[in-house]
């Protein structure tokens, strides 16, 4: 790296630094699909908030009286390059800027002119480990941040297990402040492999690791092949507009009932969001938890009483007969019914101080159905060897297996298939505050095994007894834990 | 019952503005559906506009299920209360004008006391008297999150305690599009169905929807009159000149609306909504940048929010 190249890029940043929105249409880009949705993540400090400064700023979504807000509110903070600080773009609440640090997610559009994009800003720290599991709820990709100096620490662990538990396969892994690291690729090599063997043990395939300089935009929109010859790999921006969206449910139609509408003599519709399928008028449905059946006679909206809706979609359903539906129910398809029941195992992410106690009765909500649970936590994740330990109490930020006991019925799809319908909260009874999210993994029989599979379906593998403890804790086991029936010698040799 | 249909002839939303008016609508049916009280803060704006538009689609083909709250300071431009009025009898809506009885009694207004003391005593307070005297347990409000900083960080369902404050560094964790409604006696909440709405989408759904709106958001030649760098309506006879000041005629528009001695106007030659969007899709200023009450300093949002400002 020789310094003259270092400082022609300084200097051209800064040109562009001191040119913000110049005239751009980025808002005219094809708005032909739904945003795309991202995270930033990792561990704190490691440029998660500049990230996001510079991408705005570079992509012309910050405005003159913005800009200027920003310059002002740099001075004194500046940098040794003279840059703004482009975190202040996104630590909008007072106490961040006092403390230099994310402390809740700050939800932030802009679009390039191939796509839009809603990218949530989530806090590295900790004790926020709740605000970053807020912003990966509902993220298509997650944008992993590491410090090129510091390499992968347990926060960056821990959020790409969070990350993934929630459902997001796509990661990409920005290996920051490569300016600092000298811009040595033997370092960035080092750090993705690394992380590649993390990303494979949680079950993601889809790895892009890019060395990026935040602060100075280098590999963020615009490329840093000066500084960075050895990197032929895409920008992050290019990776963001490639990037496919999470396609969500597999299960057949679903239709949790938010409210029951009777404005007048006659009319009777079941309002809520299609989670999952298609319907049309003709349609057979059951209405779950109840078990009756009835067909659709009309989907009424606003605008038309239309011939179908599909996922995503806020209806009004018409049922051809009277049958009693209420808010919570579920409304679904009669050949490809949801799993109903009062026992289900689940992954659970701790977001409360109190963390989750066994045998503690909490509400659990999930779609507009809110029912009370019992909660026992049976294995927890070690965050630094990957292995799923025994465990009656889950600590906040822990990350658990638990088994769900319910008072009346239940209605799920494995968070697998459906996203929508496989997700709750937990909410404590007395604070009333959200204390954990989880995911359902299956339903779970009397006899304290799970049915998700029939026999017909089964293969069988033998293991010595001495491996079988270490591959029940690996991640595998764990996610497909509905499936795998545990048999001991004897009954082995008795088949 | 017969079901009227709104959207005969008019083209589909594009996916982009089809699933923000999914996620909205269904806010407003959970919001509407866990909380006893409901209530939606109206504030005549294209935000507040458009808010409407969406709660008459979530609960059609029944009425709203809830009253509106205007927040009248006194102050605002005589058409945004003449509109107001006329969309309220359009759509048999259940409107409740509050203003704070204090504040008039005392002659509060924006010259007198200053904008940042006339804000809260006619905005922020007369909204907090006017959410106790209805017991409301939650309001619906237009705000967005790409307004501003602060508001980038607010939770769809933000948590008030009874004296209305927000508490930034604590709020609840919002997973998924699981909201939790649960709350204890006095406690309220603000919804905020247009949290992922940004102007730009505003102004293209009101486009695809066919939205009225005040004709204040398009350009006309008016009476203004340039203070404080800002450009002010010069229509009120209550509103004094300073002795430099020259009332001029000019083409402007606004590009928010509120109290009008504390909006500014800009220079714009958009007469027409397709003008209007044109005219924002090469923006270069936010469109706060007009509002006088958000430009005291960087933080002064999140300081009346924790007050209990919307
Ligand atoms: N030299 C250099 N400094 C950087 C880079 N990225 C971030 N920084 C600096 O690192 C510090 C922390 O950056 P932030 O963006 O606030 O970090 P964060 O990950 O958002 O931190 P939390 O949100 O609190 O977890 C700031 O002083 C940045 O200026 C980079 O690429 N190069
Ligand atoms: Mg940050």
């Amino acid at each position: 790296m020789s310094s003259q190249s270092l400082s022609q890029t300084a200097a051209e940043i800064d040109s562009a630094a001191t040119e913000p929105a110049a005239l751009h249409h980025p808002e005219t880009v094809a708005r032909q699909a739904r945003p795309l949705r991202f995270i930033t993540c990792g561990s704190v400090d490691d440029g998660k908030s500049t990230l996001i400064g510079r991408l705005l700023w570079d992509t012309k979504a910050v405005k003159e009286d913005q800009a200027a807000t920003l310059r002002r509110d740099s001075t004194g903070k500046q940098n040794e390059l003279g840059l703004p600080d482009f975190a202040l773009l996104l630590d909008g609440l007072q106490a961040e800027r006092e403390q230099g640090i994310t402390i809740d997610v700050a939800y932030r559009y802009f679009s390039t002119d191939r796509r839009s994009f809603i990218v949530a800003d989530t806090p590295g720290h900790v004790q926020y480990t709740r605000n970053m599991a807020t912003g990966a709820s509902t993220a298509d990709l997650a944008v992993l941040l590491v410090d090129a100096r510091a390499g992968i620490l347990e926060q960056t662990r821990r959020h790409a297990t969070i990350a993934s538990l929630m459902g997001i396969r796509q990661f990409v892994l920005a290996v920051n402040k490569i300016d600092l690291a000298d811009y040595d690729e033997a370092r960035f090599r080092t750090i993705s492999r690394d992380f590649r063997e993390i990303a494979l043990s949680l079950g993601v395939r889809q790895v892009t690791a890019i060395p990026v300089s935040a602060l100075k935009g280098e590999n963020i929109v615009m490329r840093g092949g000066e500084v960075m010859p050895w990197y032929g790999g895409p920008t992050l921006v290019e990776t963001l507009e490639k990037a496919t969206q999470r396609t969500g449910q597999t299960t057949g139609f679903r239709l949790p009932v938010q409210r029951v509408s009777r404005p007048g003599e006659g009319f009777r519709g079941y309002q809520g969001t299609v989670a999952g399928g298609s319907i049309k008028p003709g349609d057979s449905v059951v209405v779950l938890p109840s078990g009756v059946e009835a067909n659709v006679k009309a989907i009424v909206t606003y605008d038309l009483v239309r011939n179908a809706a599909v996922a995503g979609d806020a209806i009004t359903l018409v049922l051809d007969r009277p049958v009693d539906v209420a808010r919570g129910d579920m409304i679904a398809a009669i050949d490809q019914r949801p799993q109903t029941g009062r026992a289900f195992n689940a992954r659970l992410v701790a977001l409360s101080p109190d963390g989750i106690v066994p045998g503690k009765r909490y509400w659990l909500k999930a779609g507009a159905r809110r029912q009370r649970v019992m909660v026992r936590p049976t294995s927890a994740l070690d965050l630094t060897s990957g292995n799923w330990d025994d465990a009656s109490f889950l600590p906040v930020n822990g990350i658990g297996v638990v088994e769900l006991d319910f008072e009346d019925t239940a209605i799920f799809d494995t968070y697998e298939t459906n996203r929508e319908t496989g997700a709750f909260i937990l909410i404590d009874p007395e604070s009333l505050n959200t204390v954990a999210g989880g995911m359902i993994d299956g339903k779970r029989s009397k006899s304290g095994r799970f049915d998700a599979l029939p026999d017909a379906d089964r293969a069988t593998i033998t293991l010595p007894a001495r491996l079988l403890e270490t591959f029940l804790k690996t991640e595998f086991a764990r996610a497909h834990a509905g499936e795998i029936r545990v048999a001991g010698p004897e009954e082995v040799d008795g088949e | 019952m017969n079901v009227i249909e709104h959207g005969r002839g008019k083209p589909p939303l594009d996916p982009h503005l089809k699933a923000l008016e999914n996620e909205a609508i269904h806010i407003f049916r959970e919001v509407a559906a866990e909380f006893e009280r409901p209530v939606m803060l109206y504030s005549i704006g294209k935000d507040s506009s458009v808010l409407l538009h969406l709660a008459l689609k979530a609960f059609h083909p029944g009425k709203l299920p809830f009253p509106l709250v205007h927040i009248d300071t006194g102050w605002k431009f005589p058409e945004m209360i003449a509109f107001r009025d006329q969309v309220v009898a359009r759509h048999g809506l259940d409107l409740i004008a509050h203003t704070n009885p204090e504040g008039l009694r005392d002659n509060v207004t924006p010259f007198s006391h200053g904008s940042a003391r006339y804000t809260d005593i006619m905005k922020t307070q007369a909204l907090k008297q006017a959410l106790d005297i209805g017991r409301y347990d939650a309001a619906f409000g237009g705000a967005r999150r790409d307004e501003e900083a602060s508001r980038a960080k607010e939770r769809i369902y933000s948590f008030r305690t009874p004296d209305h404050a927000w508490d930034p560094r604590n709020q609840r964790p919002e997973l998924w599009s699981i909201h939790n409604g649960m709350i204890h006696p006095g406690e309220s909440v603000r919804a905020f169905p247009l949290s992922n709405w940004t102007e730009v989408d505003i102004w293209r759904y009101i486009q695809a929807e066919r939205i009225e709106l005040v004709p204040l958001y398009f350009a006309e030649r008016r009476k203004v009159v340039e203070r404080d760098g800002m450009l002010i309506l010069a229509e009120d006879k209550r509103l004094e000149l300073l002795p430099d000041e020259q009332v001029r005629e000019e083409m402007v528009r606004f590009r928010t609306l509120g109290c009008f001695p504390l909006t500014g106007a800009v220079r714009s030659q958009a007469t027409t909504l397709d003008e209007v969007i044109e005219e924002l899709e090469i923006a270069t200023v936010s469109e706060r940048q007009g509002r006088a009450i958000d430009r005291d300093q960087s933080g002064s949002m999140e300081k009346k929010k924790r007050e209990g400002y919307f």
